[in-house]
Formats: structure tokens, sequence, C-alpha cells
């Protein structure tokens, strides 16, 4: 890409905007670890930027947000993205990121999950901004998307400190007009930095930390001026934050009376403008999406001077996303859902036919036909839909790696069987160190590891081992070979498949099945690129 | 002058390429669209639909207001009535009647068009016999552009060049039976429109 040539205006995803954002503010490298809604950022870098800057994905969010800290470190912009969950993983080096010297600009996309689509929660990032006292964007469409991004990296290198742009699932998987601005350059490599403002000793880091309480204030005022305040009418004041503007914008229109809006896109909060608002009218309602987050603060513990209506007393529904209509009824109280719908046949989604995991699955249950009670302990993936009709074959998932993690717990509490059922990425993800730990101390555990080759929910994104270094990898942990299988999970070898975990679920001691066949959706798409 | 659309069907059966087809004709009239989609797990097998929103001025929101759709645009039956409560009294349901019974509790078919017919003016056509007959099953989402084309605020030409846009690098073969699939959803729509009796 030239530097001169304005850039046509296109139809992105959010996603999709926050990574051209990052391409033409001249990133250097971007990193990640799939995780709907948040995958379509790397995806859009690696589909499109060419030659450009180094894109991959990572064994984890940890792995893959450490990377990004060392781009900075020599001076250049990086790009770490993950879900919402993700940033729980990757939270040891994103809090510590904001006590070093931030050189290059680091910028984290982090996608929140309000309604839970496609999560076990859902978290709110925004806290954990706060937590490392760091900025916080949140875009309100496609273009704000693009616009902040790319602001992201200035704010980064002007104030030191990685920032976080949080999205929401709305708007990470909304299609709409972007037009893009000159792109930037990337960032020459820099001199390395005076190493006591990376080392984070405690002599270093408590003036690390000093250093980054007295940026506290540039911080606000950034934010204050970002803020944008609109006084009108005093009987209502309305805040919204990140896309529950467009959601009031909507319905705005229908109102016979402006009220006065105060939209947050920058965090830390704008205490400034919030009293101005408060100041002017009689009543506040907050629209945030996530958590309540604004309206906590905005509350307090104290009485309030302004009546407040929001999550906390259920003006808001407390869990799941905003949109149109919750708005509509937090601003008038009018319930307008109606009454006589269709009572539908749910139709929750499943495994793809052909798939391998239902041959894995089906072997599985046939092996512990015979046993009292075994405890399936699973993990996040396509396979977690074996918790449900017509498998019914797991018991738990919780959160990446939790089934080896579980299984040994349970077995240590004096439960027999205990057996992990896990995806080849997730234990590179995060099954490998619970694994370690089973090894070092002799659990009674049957590890049974569904290998499709992919990572196949978030859209077949390739792992980072090819299959058959699986089994070394496993072995190289200590598993004993003798007690490590590796099978394919088809109709054809499901009597063998049976039989393995048959006679491991017997042994007393750490045992690894690999089931081994590719990802129908993989092979399809492999097929297709080649075609 | 806005057209609200929500787009209907199970994973796998291309929802988001109708949706592409008709944003992609409609933004080049100059109109704002914004088109909210389902990604991750509900894909897998499962009821799938997308907001598409577009205007003549600004649009707002990603997702559509309860009872604001124009029109219910489904590749199932029964999920074109899983958002009805999105679609406007005076709005329609567009849908194809050829059933995805991947559940053992699926209705009885008759029974479930009868309640389509009833609920709003509707089009129902056998999209997926009349893909088959243009050369290629899946095309049967393209059979539905076909059918609501007297609705959608770009002319039949445009969306069949949106379509050329869309599926030229798939090959000759595939973009035939594309074209051809809108050709007879055109027809099948014009056909197969009913409004309910008490309308």
């Amino acid at each position: 890409m030239t530097t001169t040539e304005k850039p046509a205006a296109r139809v992105v995803l959010g996603d999709e905007a926050v990574a051209l954002g990052a391409l033409h503010a001249g990133v250097t490298a971007a990193y990640g670890y799939p995780g709907t809604p948040s995958t379509e950022i790397l995806e859009y870098l690696l589909r499109t930027s060419g030659p450009g800057p180094k894109v991959a994905w990572c064994a984890n969010e940890k792995t893959a947000y450490e990377a990004a800290i060392g781009v900075s470190m020599v001076g250049r912009r990086a790009l770490v993205t993950m879900k919402h969950v993700g940033l729980n993983v990757a939270a040891d080096p994103f809090i510590n990121s904001a006590l070093v010297a931030i050189g290059g600009g680091l910028v984290v996309a982090v996608a929140d999950d309000p309604g839970m689509h496609s999560s076990q929660n859902e978290q709110d990032s925004r806290y954990y901004a706060d937590f490392a006292r760091i900025l916080c964007l949140e875009p309100s469409d496609q273009q704000e998307a693009y616009a902040m991004t790319r602001r992201a990296f200035d704010l980064s290198e002007q104030f030191h400190i990685p920032v976080l742009i949080r999205l929401v699932t709305r708007l990470a998987h909304s299609r709409s007009v972007v037009i893009p601005a000159q792109p930037q350059a990337e960032s020459p490599l820099g001199v390395l930095p005076d190493g006591s403002e990376w080392t984070l000793l405690p002599a270093n880091a408590r003036r690390r930390y000093a250093d980054l309480l007295d940026r506290q204030p540039a911080l606000l005022a950034y934010s204050e001026q970002a803020a944008v305040l609109q006084l009108a009418s005093s009987e209502l004041g309305v805040i919204t934050t990140g896309i529950a503007r467009n959601y009031f914008l909507e319905y705005q229109a229908e109102l016979d009376y402006q009220p006065s809006h105060l939209h947050i896109g920058t965090y830390p909060i704008p205490i400034e403008a919030v009293r101005q608002l408060a100041g002017h009218v009689d009543r506040i309602v907050v629209l945030e999406d996530g958590y309540p987050y604004v309206e906590r603060l905005l509350r307090g513990l104290l009485p309030e001077p302004v009546p407040i209506d929001g999550k906390l007393n259920g003006r808001v529904p407390a869990a799941g996303e905003l949109d149109p209509d919750v708005v509509r009824q937090a601003i008038d109280g009018e319930d307008r859902r109606p009454a006589d719908l269709p009572d539908l046949a749910g139709r929750p989604p499943q495994l793809c036919r052909g798939c391998p995991h239902a041959d894995s699955f089906h072997a599985l249950i046939d092996a512990m036909v015979e046993l009292e009670g075994p405890l399936v302990c699973s993990d996040i993936g396509c396979y977690t839909l074996g918790a449900l009709p017509p498998f019914r074959a797991i018991q738990s998932c919780v959160c990446m790696g939790a089934s080896i993690g579980m299984a040994r717990g349970a077995v240590d509490a004096g439960y027999r069987p205990a057996i992990a059922v896990i995806g080849d990425s997730t234990f590179l993800h995060s099954g490998m160190t619970p694994l370690l730990d089973a090894v070092a101390d002799d659990t009674d555990l049957t590890v049974l590891i569904l290998d499709n080759h992919t990572v196949a929910m978030t859209g077949t994104q390739p792992t980072l081992v090819p299959s058959d270094r699986l089994p070394v990898i496993v072995q190289g942990l200590g598993v004993d070979p003798d007690h490590l299988h590796v099978l394919r999970a088809s109709h054809k070898g499901e009597a063998d498949l049976v039989a393995a975990i048959k006679k491991e679920i017997a042994h007393r001691g750490v045992s690894v099945v690999i089931a081994e066949r590719a990802c129908i959706e993989a092979v399809k798409r492999i097929r297709k690129e080649r075609s | 002058m806005k057209m609200d659309i929500i787009l209907a069907g199970v994973g796998g059966q291309g929802v988001l390429s109708v949706s592409a087809v008709i944003a992609g004709a409609t933004a080049r009239l100059g109109w704002q669209v914004k088109q909210s989609e389902v990604h991750g797990m509900a894909q897998r097998g499962g009821a799938v639909s997308a907001h598409l929103r577009m205007a003549d001025g600004p649009v707002f929101s990603d997702l559509i207001p309860r009872g604001r759709a124009d029109l219910i645009l489904s590749l199932e039956p029964m999920e074109s009535l899983r958002y009805l409560e999105y679609l406007s009294p005076t709005g329609t349901i567009a849908t194809d009647i050829e059933p995805v019974s991947n559940i053992d509790n699926y209705p009885d078919l008759d029974a479930l068009l009868q309640s389509i017919r009833t609920a709003r003016a509707s089009i129902l056509v056998d999209a997926t016999a009349l893909a088959r007959q243009a050369g290629n099953v899946k095309a049967a989402n393209m059979v539905m552009v076909g059918a609501v084309a007297h609705m959608l605020p770009v002319t039949e030409e445009a969306l069949i060049s949106e379509i050329h846009r869309t599926f030229d690098r798939l090959g000759e073969k595939v973009l035939q039976a594309n074209l051809e699939a809108i050709r007879l959803g055109i027809v099948a729509g014009a056909a197969n429109r009913s409004y309910p009796a008490t309308a």
C-alpha cells in the first residue's frame, strides 16, 4: 500500500474496521487467539495485509499479549486481539504492561459478548481497563471503530500505556460503510529503552506505578474532552456508552422532546461531564451494554442527589444485551413486547453431519456403558455440544483447559473414574499445564483429546502444530507411551477407540487417548481454497 | 424511505449471502446499510438470523426494533415464524417451504404453512425445488431473493449485477445456476403471494 493514495470507502464488520484502523496506523505486528466475537479482526488482517505486518495466531491470549509487548518495547506498533474471557488468560501481562514504559503503540482489542451469543459469561472489559488504570475506547459504530483504533495507537504512545478497545458482539459482527483516512507508515525500529523502565523488580515497579498514578489526571483530562454532552430538556438526562448511543438516537427521533444526552466513548469516566449533566436534569437513565459500570460509579454508596434509572433498579434488564426495545422501555417505561407469539420448537446448534466428534462421543459412551457414574469434564469448543442430546456425554465446561484440571481435582477428592475431554487447540492453549500437573502427581486420570486438526468453532483457523506432533508433545509432558494411543475418530474405527478408552479408564494412572480426524468444515475450506 | 429485513434460516443455508446481495445492491443506490450477522456457535446447524437495515437517511441501530420489520425473508418455513415479533403488522413473510427437519419435534408442515398464511401477507415458494431445477440446490437462497425482488428498493437488474459480483469468482456453472435461480424466484414470487383472510 502506498501512503499517498487515499483508500476507498468499504463495507466492513466492526471487527474488520478495527483491523483496517490498525493497518492504517502502521501496525508492525498483530497477534491473537480466535474467539467469537473477536476472530474476524485477525482474519481480516491475514486476508488483506499481504506482505505488510506480521499477523499470527498464537497458542493463547497470554502468549499473544506478551509478543505484542515485545513489539512495543522496541518502538513499533502492535495490536493484540481476543474475546472478553481471553483477557482473563492474558490478565497477567495486560495489567503489568500498564507499568512499563510503553514505546510503540500497544492496542488490545477485546470483544465482549453481552447476551452470551457464543460465550460462558458476559464479563465487561471496561473493568479491566479501570483495573489496569489505562484508557479504554468504546466505539459506537464501524467508522468510530476504525478511527478509534487509529487514535488508540497515538494515545498509547502519548501516555505510554496500553490502550484497550472494547467492542461488543453487535458491533463486532455488524457490517457497514467505513471511510478510511490516509494510511500512516510503519514506525522505524526504536533504540533499546532503559531496562529499569521494563524490569518490574519491586523498586522499579514502585517507581513505575507512581508514574502511572501521576499520569491519571492527564488520562481523565483526555476523556473529559472526548465526552459528547448536549444539554437540552431538564426533564431527562440520558447517558449512553458505545452502541447504546445508536439505540437511543433511533428512539429520540420519535420523542416530542429532546432529552439531555451525554455519550461516553472514552474512559476513565469523564467526571466533569457527568456532573454537568446531573446538575441540569431531574432524572438520569444510564444505557450501557454489559455490566452497570458507569451506573455503579454514578450511584456510589450514598443517597442519590438525582434519581438514576438503569440496570441496578431493574429499569433496564440486568442481564443480556441492549436493543432498541430495551432502550425505549428504559426511557418511557412502556412494555411493547407482543403477547401472542407462536410457540416454536427450539433449534439448538448441533455437530455437523459427518463431524469426527460425533464418532468420538459414540465411542466414549460405549466405553463407559458398564461404568457407574463416570465423571466427564469437558472444555471449550464445538465438542461442548456433546452436552446436548443425542450424546449427553459431558458434564462440565468452565474455561479453556479446565477439563483436565477439574478431572484431576475430582480424582484427588476420591471420585473414580474421571475423564477429561478436550480438543486439540484447547489442549495447546491451556491443557498442557494441567496435564503436567497430573503427570507429576501420577493422577488416576484419562484424557481424551479430540484432534480435528483445527480451531473449528471459530471458523477453522489452523492449529499451532500439525496433528502428528501432538503425540510427541503429550509424551514430552511425561505421559507413559504405553498409555498413549492415537486412533481414528470414525464409524469404522469405533471398536478400536472404544477398546482403548475402556482399557485406559481401567488403568490406574495418567493415560491419554487421541481421537483424530480432520474437521469436515476445515476439509471443505481447504478444498475450496485449492480449487 | 427505509426497508428493514429480518433474514432467517438454519446455519449453513446461506443466509449471509442473501444479505450480502441485497445489501450490496442497495448500498450502490447510495442508501445507508447496516447488516447485523450471526457468527460462532449458533452457525452449527442451529437457528440463525440477521438484521438488514437500509434507508435513504441515517441508520442508527444495528438491530431492528420489534414490530418494525418490513419483511421476514426466510430460507426455512419454521424459522420464518421465530422472529415474528419483529415484523410490522403490515409486513410480509417470504419463505422457502422446504423444511430442514434436523430436530425431533418438527411441527406438521401443512399446519405450519397455514399459520404463516394467517399471520401476515406471505410469499411461500418451493425455493429448494426451483434451485434444483436451476442446477444447484444451494441456490435456493437466490430463488428467495428473486421472490421478494419486487419489494426491494433496487431493480431486478441491480440484483442480477450483484449476483454477478458475488458469484463470478466461483466459476461459470455456479454463477449461471444462481442467475437462473433468481429468475425462477422472480416468477414464483409473483405467483405465490397470499394475504390473510381478515386483511
